[in-house]
């Protein structure tokens, strides 16, 4: 039994492995390794320019990695059996403007070596999966931004990849649109496919992500379910944000005395227990600071990635 | 202001344009001064006397003449070509070595010239090419020029025999002076001391090229385009389709731009298809659309301009092959190149005009400067409308176009081996 069929066969879908890629000084990718299941969704977060379109990328089999090896279904990234296992979903419309949703398809089906009523049946699932049936005669660019999506998630979906690679598939997309994508996402996730999914929502994230890898600096600083990154990340502690009506010196101050951070005029602060709370504020009002809102809360990945990146999701 | 100096496209073609143009063209007519362009004659000397040998010396002192007795040697080991003979001569002009031939017929030394068309002088014969008009008014003003500046003799014998017939006659001691004369006159041409003109023939004079004018009578027969109704329409069917198919063919290949703007090159490369295919299969169907579109063009010119489209069918289809693939292969190149539709659409407009005013699409090859023929050779303009001309106009067969279509085809295969390497800039990072 060679690696590769045992790999298959036990699960893995899609590995990255020590994968660095460099640009000239600046190191794009650093040495990043990580797996996907078949029927699984890896949520792929990080701030802009932490590395993760090096890292689709790569997993497409576009990029000259500098070390390190990927492979789909146990097939070398971007060897013809790779790319046939793979279905790619770009964060910008792909597709052809003037043109039908159908000839859309049947241009890339036909890319994917797909004809005759093979192509058919793949255009007329796709169709269905993308609930773009009553509209598969209507010009590309005339549809709605939602419609475009979905039309440019099922550009990849032709030849029923065993993993799929979705980059931001919900930018600029209406809530009634985003809701339609998650059932199609949630509907190939269910039917085995392995998924790699980026977004800038955390919201998308916790609803689609089975496990989350968040990448800055070009590195995977942390990897896990939902519930493991937060306990990893807090523990027990629970979270204060406390707004003030103060200067933001006094603010910093008074929350550097206590271990806390500012964003803004909010500071935030992890606590054990709710007795923590009274000396806190105690001190604050002590330091001249008019308390205007308080919040306990549970750490949620949000807070995660803000704790592990210094910056906010959607920066 | 600021657009167009960001928009460096729209600043070449504002500047660079013009100055290239204005240069060519000025190689082209302004080196001419004004006069007569030189012309490629062949010569047949079928009489080789004293007189036609004066006629041809003459001729070969025009500075606006090449005058060939004999073919090139193919190369300089060759042994020397035999003379131009009557149907050499004649297969040459056909071949388009030279667009006129003349032929100085037996006898042409008895009886050299005649003032007057009913005087009786040998006739002298000038086979031409239709498809160059020009040629043969130089050629016959010429001769008439050659006739009186080198042989003295032939004229004043002329003279004599009508002063002889119409003054009254001469006395036997006038006419023995006169023979006397003639006889010294004729052994100073045969020396070499009579003149055979300036050899300046810049001032565009030209004859009118009819039959039997002047005091050479000169039989001025068409060999090729005899029977074409319309000399120069399937010169500029080819000429100006060969323009159009390029900017056709550069625009097409432009969609592997707005592809790679669009991110949906990028997605096209993450399937089976790898970019040799892509290019590869850009490369027929842009040859595809090319070739129908030159079709349309002669099709139109069939309709409209009567032109012999369909007795030449299996040399336009040859032709029509290889310049749409030569010209499909330059657009892929050219697109490859460029990093935006608007850098292509300055640089084909910029190098597309220039390879067709130097190539021949905008003004015939032959009537250009030798320097600038030879550039010609250098634009895909050239040796497609080379080859056409020799389907349409010489009515060659198939098998003579080996050259057009070698060089299409290999220019076709280097411009897209050079289009995909340099398309590899869209493959990985």
């Amino acid at each position: 039994m060679t690696a590769s069929t045992q790999m298959i066969e036990e699960g893995t879908a899609l590995e990255v492995d020590g994968l660095v890629k460099r640009f000239g000084d600046l190191t794009a990718v650093d040495g990043v390794s990580l797996t996907v299941r078949a029927g699984e969704c890896l949520g792929l977060l990080g701030p802009n320019g932490a590395g993760k379109s090096t890292l689709i990328r790569s997993m497409v089999g576009r990029v000259r990695q500098d070390s390190g090896r990927v492979t789909v279904m146990g097939k070398a990234a971007g060897s013809t059996e790779a790319r046939m296992a793979l279905g790619w979903v770009p964060q910008e419309l792909s597709i052809y403007p003037r043109i039908t949703c159908r000839e859309n398809l049947g241009s890339f089906g036909r890319y994917y070596g797909l004809k005759g009523q093979t192509l058919k049946d793949a255009i007329a699932w796709c169709l269905h999966w993308a609930a773009l049936e009553e509209k598969q005669d209507d010009v590309a660019k005339t549809l709605s931004g939602g419609m475009k999506r979905r039309l440019n998630m099922a550009a990849g979906m032709l030849h029923r990849p065993k993993v799929v690679l979705f980059d931001e598939p919900t930018v600029g997309v209406d809530p009634q649109s985003r809701n339609r994508i998650f059932e199609m996402i949630e509907a190939l996730r269910d039917a085995g496919t392995a998924i790699v999914y980026t977004t800038h929502y955390m919201e998308e994230a916790e609803r689609l992500c089975d496990r989350i890898a968040i990448i800055d600096h070009g590195k995977i600083i942390a990897e896990g379910t939902n519930e493991e990154l937060v306990e990893k990340t807090f523990g027990r502690r629970s979270q204060v944000l406390a707004r003030f009506d103060g200067e933001t010196a006094a603010i910093e101050a008074w929350a550097g005395r206590h271990g806390g951070r500012v964003k803004g005029e909010t500071a935030e602060f992890t606590i054990e227990q709710a007795g923590e709370i009274a000396p806190l504020l105690d001190d604050a009002t002590k330091a001249g600071l008019e308390l205007e809102d308080l919040t306990l809360r549970r750490p949620n990945l949000e807070s995660v990635f803000l704790h592990l990146t210094g910056r906010e999701l959607r920066d | 202001m600021i657009a167009l100096k960001r928009d460096r496209g729209a600043l070449v073609l504002s500047f660079v344009l013009p100055l290239a143009f204005f240069s060519i063209f000025a190689v082209i007519f302004g080196r001419q001064g004004g006069g007569t362009p030189t012309v490629k004659l062949i010569v047949v000397d079928q009489d080789q006397s004293q007189a036609s040998a004066a006629l041809v010396k003459g001729l070969q002192s025009e500075s606006s003449l090449v005058v060939m007795m004999k073919p090139e040697a193919k190369s300089k080991s060759a042994p020397a070509p035999a003379d131009y003979t009557a149907a050499t001569a004649e297969a040459a002009v056909k071949a388009g070595d030279a667009p006129v031939a003349l032929i100085i017929p037996a006898g042409f030394g008895q009886h050299p010239i005649a003032f007057g068309p009913d005087a009786g002088g040998s006739t002298l014969e000038l086979l031409n090419d239709q498809s160059d008009t020009i040629a043969p008014q130089i050629v016959v003003g010429l001769l008439q020029k050659a006739a009186i500046t080198s042989m003295p003799s032939a004229m004043a014998d002329e003279g004599m025999k009508y002063a002889d017939k119409y003054v009254g006659g001469f006395t036997p001691a006038q006419k023995a002076k006169v023979d006397e004369e003639l006889d010294a006159l004729r052994k100073a041409e045969a020396d070499g001391k009579t003149g055979a003109g300036s050899g300046d023939s810049g001032n565009g004079n030209s004859g009118n090229g009819s039959a039997g004018a002047g005091i050479v009578a000169v039989n001025v027969r068409a060999v090729v385009g005899e029977n074409k109704k319309s000399p120069m329409i399937s010169f500029y069917a080819a000429a100006i389709g060969v323009m159009f198919l390029m900017f056709t063919a550069s625009g097409s290949a432009g969609a592997l731009l707005d592809e790679a703007e669009s991110g949906t090159l990028e997605r096209v490369l993450s399937t089976r298809v790898t970019m040799t295919k892509l290019l590869a299969g850009k490369l027929v169907f842009n040859t595809g659309l090319a070739f129908v579109q030159l079709t349309a063009m002669f099709l139109w010119g069939w309709s409209a301009f009567k032109l012999d489209f369909f007795s030449h069918l299996p040399g336009f289809a040859v032709m029509g092959l290889c310049t749409a693939f030569a010209v499909a292969a330059f657009g892929m190149l050219l697109a490859s190149a460029c990093q935006t539709r608007a850098q292509l659409g300055a640089l084909s407009t910029l190098v597309i005009l220039i390879m067709s005013s130097v190539g021949g699409s905008m003004f015939p090859r032959f009537l250009m400067p030798e320097s600038m023929q030879k550039a010609g050779l250098l634009t895909i303009n050239a040796w497609a409308i080379d080859g056409f001309t020799k389907v349409f106009w010489r009515d060659l067969p198939v098998t003579d176009l080996w050259p057009q279509v070698a060089v299409l085809l290999g220019v076709g295969v280097v411009l897209f081996l050079i289009a995909r390497r340099v398309a590899r800039r869209w493959e990985f990072s």
